[in-house]
């Protein structure tokens, strides 16, 4: 397909997803400038999520304070991105500045779901028996992953700081890969948690996303944290003979669906027979990671959020009788509930008298949970868990309960990688019986995204999911 | 030195108890109080001597227009990350060394967290769990002025650690807003945390003089105080011998030595007073109003501020190489061999090798560049003889500085003209009376060289000792009367008969001759 016609394809889903509330801003075909055949992107069109630093669009992080924010450069993986011929399509939904795993405390509103709703669509060619209702696309990278989802584009980019890449792929139905810490770079990305964010790729395939890890990984001199790393190749003759396969008996958490239970044994099974060492063992500590997560979170949360006073960007309050005045009006008007309740959290946590107490006893659970990921990565290559607890949860549903319950139902099982540092990745293996998707996650060892990957595309090529397709009426 | 302390303080409260109880009881002595003792810490901020900021590339160019030194970083617009500049920390460990430190091999960044529009993230980023070196000290003379001499002091340094400056903001009172300036926002710094080892406010001064020399020496700090490059913090407690030390005030940001001396004294006396009229000393900060001549209260005092420290994320902790392994980390060791000469040593060196005396060791070694131009002088030619080099150096072109008629910065003072007169001076050509006309003479810009203008005018010593010998005879002839009184025990009188001679000479007569031949001629 010629260059234009990608980009016309694209822009007629983005208008039979209008309803899904996927996008924030999406590019004017005239501004999108063609790319050489020789770029490794070329054609691929691309969803950004809003809390990436963007030129070509205003970069909301769905929040009233940074509503009509234009930061004035390029977060360097779009940099990257936009070197290799991408096109920049436009920047997708998703909770306010990240805190969220709905995408549905936005300011624009909520993201839906494909999967479920009452548009038009088949699923493998065949129509779709199920009752139509409008399903949370998961969160917080929920634009990026419905976007991906309806074909409107062909990559997505999320962020990924306890599950938000993996999550609303899982719920979507498309892959979502969260690479190893420091290995793609943050530079432009509007941080939630500094020492666990990643940029996160949402593609239909897992050769999709290994393609945009190759693009965007690797050293960054903007971003002190990052390393060189070398791209991965997927050798078709791979096979599971020497890879052990690890069960963790924690992520068998409360909560978990049977359906979610069902395809996760089977799949055990599967890369058994299909000659991987499959067995249980232990990551003790994992139930400790949310509570954890919940202190660090919060903690920089209330740290990373202290610049937005209105003065230099941003919603500023016409409320200015002094200094600290304009400071308080400016950000409860800009900040929503949930985030201003983070704040007051994390600030809570920092005070002099009780650093000891909530962060230094946050990180050294922190470390707990990474030995348990170290004396894994001794014994096994790959970790099979859920990714969610069940399909796609109704939105009015999930709408009722609050943001903490909400991420306490969510993170579980995908949180403990952020707090290690692992890739991990989440692709959907199966429908469940009101045909939503099924998914399962893999972890591996720090920088072994190849054997990740690897074994991901196993899996993908056995299970075959079906595709959804939209149908234009 | 604490412990040594220790027992004579431990002595003199038990001493203070026998004294109480024996003056209650017996209600006859008045109640002689032991002295007041004051307590001084520094803590210095010094901007390093960097192109570009401490995490970002923007320039640290002073006098830049308003904001125009702001990266994007700078003004914390959101999704930028910090990256250390290496120069920085290459600066901040030379500076540890010259200053005895401990350098540490990791030490890491911390955010400290405050509300305040000049501050563009909401924090700071500095070392707060563990800076980049400790357990430092640095050794100062100290001028007594009571007793006319100097005496050594020492203090502890506590920890150097990096930091970044905050902005600036200008408030218009009349139009009722505030300003904000970027341009120092994120500018390096370095926190020097002295122990309160000091006594008063010429202590402090002189600790800041000697940092400052050690600090320029290095190049690590430009030591300009009016650019804000050197801030003085002052921590300042009294209390009475033998007691436990008192409440502290902080005076900030004293921005040149005379403030730091006399805002010190002047907060010494103010908490004496306090304390003597039965009121008590708050913790509080203060600022130095230097137009009155007072400390007064800063107006953010209210609220003790917690500062919610947390480890900057963003940065990974900084390693040092402490040995010489063959990494490309910042290697102590290879600073180390970088030092160039202390200013301590320096002034070693000029007493032992060439007998200067403290006074114009101190003035050498105060004046970079006149340290040099005696350095150049000399190695020109090895025969000068250093005192002379040093004398006019030091008092006679100084003189002329301090009269701003000259600058040391001026090319005219190179070492073939400065050479040339102290040459004349040695061989005894011109007396000192010349060789201050001609320094004078080279600062108003006459063109010709020393030799040129002591010839053309004719200024060259009378050394011949006949000559003076007869210009001797004709003023004891010419001056019967003063000459009587001398010689009836009025000795004081041959100063004036001397400036006689040197009058009549046209300031040419060897004076040290002349004396000599005049007493003879006075007393046969």
């Amino acid at each position: 397909m010629s260059h234009n016609k990608v980009v016309l394809a694209s822009l007629q889903r983005a208008c039979l997803i209008k309803e899904l509330n996927a996008f924030i801003s999406i590019a004017q075909p005239q501004d999108l400038s063609p790319s050489r055949s020789t770029d490794r992107l070329n054609g691929f069109t691309v969803a950004i999520k809003d809390n990436f630093c963007t030129t070509d669009f205003k970069t909301t992080c769905a929040s009233q304070m940074l509503a009509d924010y234009n930061p004035g450069y390029d977060a360097s993986i779009v940099e990257k991105l936009r070197k290799e011929g991408a096109i920049l399509f436009g920047k997708t939904n998703l909770d306010e500045f990240a805190m969220g795993s709905g995408t549905v405390d936005s300011l624009h509103g909520p993201t839906k779901n494909i999967w479920g709703s009452p548009l038009h669509y088949t699923i493998g060619g065949k129509e779709r028996k199920s009752k139509p209702s409008w399903r949370i696309a998961g969160g917080s990278s929920g634009g990026s992953a419905v976007a991906v989802a309806s074909g409107t584009c062909r990559i997505g980019i999320g962020s990924d700081t306890g599950g938000s890449t993996r999550n609303p792929a899982s719920y979507c139905g498309v892959v979502g890969f969260k690479p190893t810490y420091s290995s793609v770079s943050r530079h432009g990305l509007i941080p939630l948690v500094n020492s666990m964010d990643v940029p996160g790729i949402i593609t239909r395939t897992v050769d999709d996303a290994v393609l945009t890890y190759n693009v965007i990984s690797g050293h960054d001199p903007k971003d002190s944290t990052t390393v060189e790393v070398s791209p991965v190749k997927l050798d078709d003759k791979f096979n599971l003979n020497k890879i052990k396969v690890g069960i963790p008996r924690e992520y068998h958490c409360e909560g978990l669906s049977q359906e979610v239970l069902e395809v996760w044994k089977s799949i055990a099974r599967i890369l058994q027979e299909a000659g991987a060492k499959v067995s249980q063992m232990s990551m003790p500590h994992t139930s400790s990671s949310i509570a954890c997560y919940s202190v660090l979170n919060q903690c920089e949360v209330a740290s990373n959020m202290a610049r937005y006073d209105g003065l230099r960007y941003g919603h500023r309050s016409s409320q200015c009788k002094s200094t600290h005045d304009l400071y308080a009006s400016s950000r409860s008007e800009g900040l929503g509930l949930v985030v201003r309740g983070r704040i007051l959290a994390g600030n809570f946590f920092l005070l002099q008298r009780n650093y000891s107490k909530y962060f230094e006893k946050a990180m050294k659970v922190r470390r707990l949970i990474c030995e348990d990921f170290k004396r894994a990565w001794d014994e096994f290559d790959i970790l099979l868990t859920p990714t969610t607890l069940s399909g796609a949860p109704e939105l009015r549903q999930f709408a009722g309960l609050d943001n903490r319950e909400q991420c306490v139902m969510n993170d579980y099982c995908t949180q403990p990688a952020n707090m290690s540092g692992c890739p991990a990745i989440s692709i959907p293996v199966a429908l469940n019986k009101n045909e939503l998707p099924l998914s399962l996650q893999l972890m591996s060892k720090n920088y072994d995204e190849e054997t990740l990957l690897s074994v991901a595309r196993i899996i993908e090529k056995y299970v075959s999911f079906p595709s959804i397709e939209l149908v234009d009426t | 030195m604490p412990s040594v302390m220790l027992p004579k303080r431990f002595l003199s409260v038990k001493l203070l108890r026998k004294v109480k109880s024996f003056s209650t009881s017996a209600n006859v002595m008045p109640k002689k109080k032991p002295k007041w003792r004051s307590v001084v810490g520094l803590e210095i901020h010094a901007q390093l001597n960097t192109k570009s900021k401490l995490f970002s590339g923007a320039s640290t160019n002073f006098g830049s227009l308003v904001n125009d030194n702001v990266s994007l970083f700078d003004a914390a617009t959101p999704g930028t990350l910090p990256v250390l500049n290496k120069k920085c920390v290459e600066q901040g460990v030379l500076t540890a060394l010259a200053l005895n430190c401990q350098v540490n091999n990791v030490s890491y960044f911390d955010r400290k967290h405050y509300f305040y529009a000049d501050l563009p993230a909401g924090y700071q980023i500095t070392q707060q769990r563990r800076p980049l070196a400790e357990n430092g000290f640095l050794e100062f003379q100290v001028f007594a002025p009571a007793k006319k001499r100097f005496y050594y002091k020492t203090s502890r340094l506590k920890q150097i650690q990096l930091e970044q400056d905050s902005g600036k903001s200008l408030h218009d009172d009349n139009l009722k807003r505030s300003l904000i300036d970027l341009n120092r926002a994120g500018v390096p710094l370095m926190e020097l945390v002295f122990e309160p080892d000091l006594s008063d406010g010429e202590e402090a001064a002189s600790l800041v003089k000697e940092l400052c020399l050690i600090l320029t020496r290095l190049r690590t700090c430009s030591c300009r105080m009016e650019e804000g490059a050197l801030r003085v913090d002052a921590n300042i407690s009294v209390h009475r011998e033998g007691e436990p030390l008192g409440v502290r005030t902080e005076v900030k940001n004293l921005g040149s030595v005379r403030g730091v001396a006399n805002s010190i004294d002047y907060e010494i006396n103010r908490q004496i007073q306090e304390l003597e009229g039965g009121r008590i000393i708050e913790n509080e900060t203060r600022g130095w109003d230097a137009v009155s001549s007072q400390t007064v209260p800063m107006r953010d005092k209210e609220v003790k501020l917690d500062y919610r420290f947390m480890p900057e994320p963003n940065l990974p902790p900084l390693r040092i190489d402490l040995s010489s392994s063959e990494s490309d980390l910042i290697c102590v060791e290879k600073l180390y061999s970088s030092l160039p000469e202390l200013p301590s040593e320096t002034r070693n060196r000029l007493k032992e090798t060439y007998g200067l005396s403290p006074e114009m060791v101190n003035n050498l070694v105060n004046e970079d560049q006149l340290l040099s131009m005696f350095t150049e002088v000399l190695e020109a030619k090895t025969s000068r003889d250093p005192k002379i080099i040093a004398k006019i150096l030091t008092i006679e072109l100084m003189t002329l500085v301090n009269k701003e008629l000259t600058s040391l910065s001026d090319v005219k003072w190179n070492p073939k003209i400065l050479g040339e007169i102290i040459d004349f001076l040695q061989e005894d050509k011109i007396n000192l009376t010349t060789a201050q006309f001609l320094l004078q003479e080279i600062a108003n810009n006459n063109p010709n060289s020393p030799g040129e203008i002591v010839s053309k005018l004719g200024l060259a010593q009378i050394s011949d000792s006949a000559a003076l010998q007869e210009l001797c005879s004709q003023i004891i002839k010419d001056n019967p009367k003063m000459v009587q009184q001398y010689r009836s025990g009025k000795t004081k009188l041959l100063s004036a008969l001397l400036g006689v001679v040197a009058q009549k000479s046209g300031n040419r007569a060897n004076m040290k001759q002349a004396t000599q031949i005049m007493k003879d001629l006075l007393s046969s």
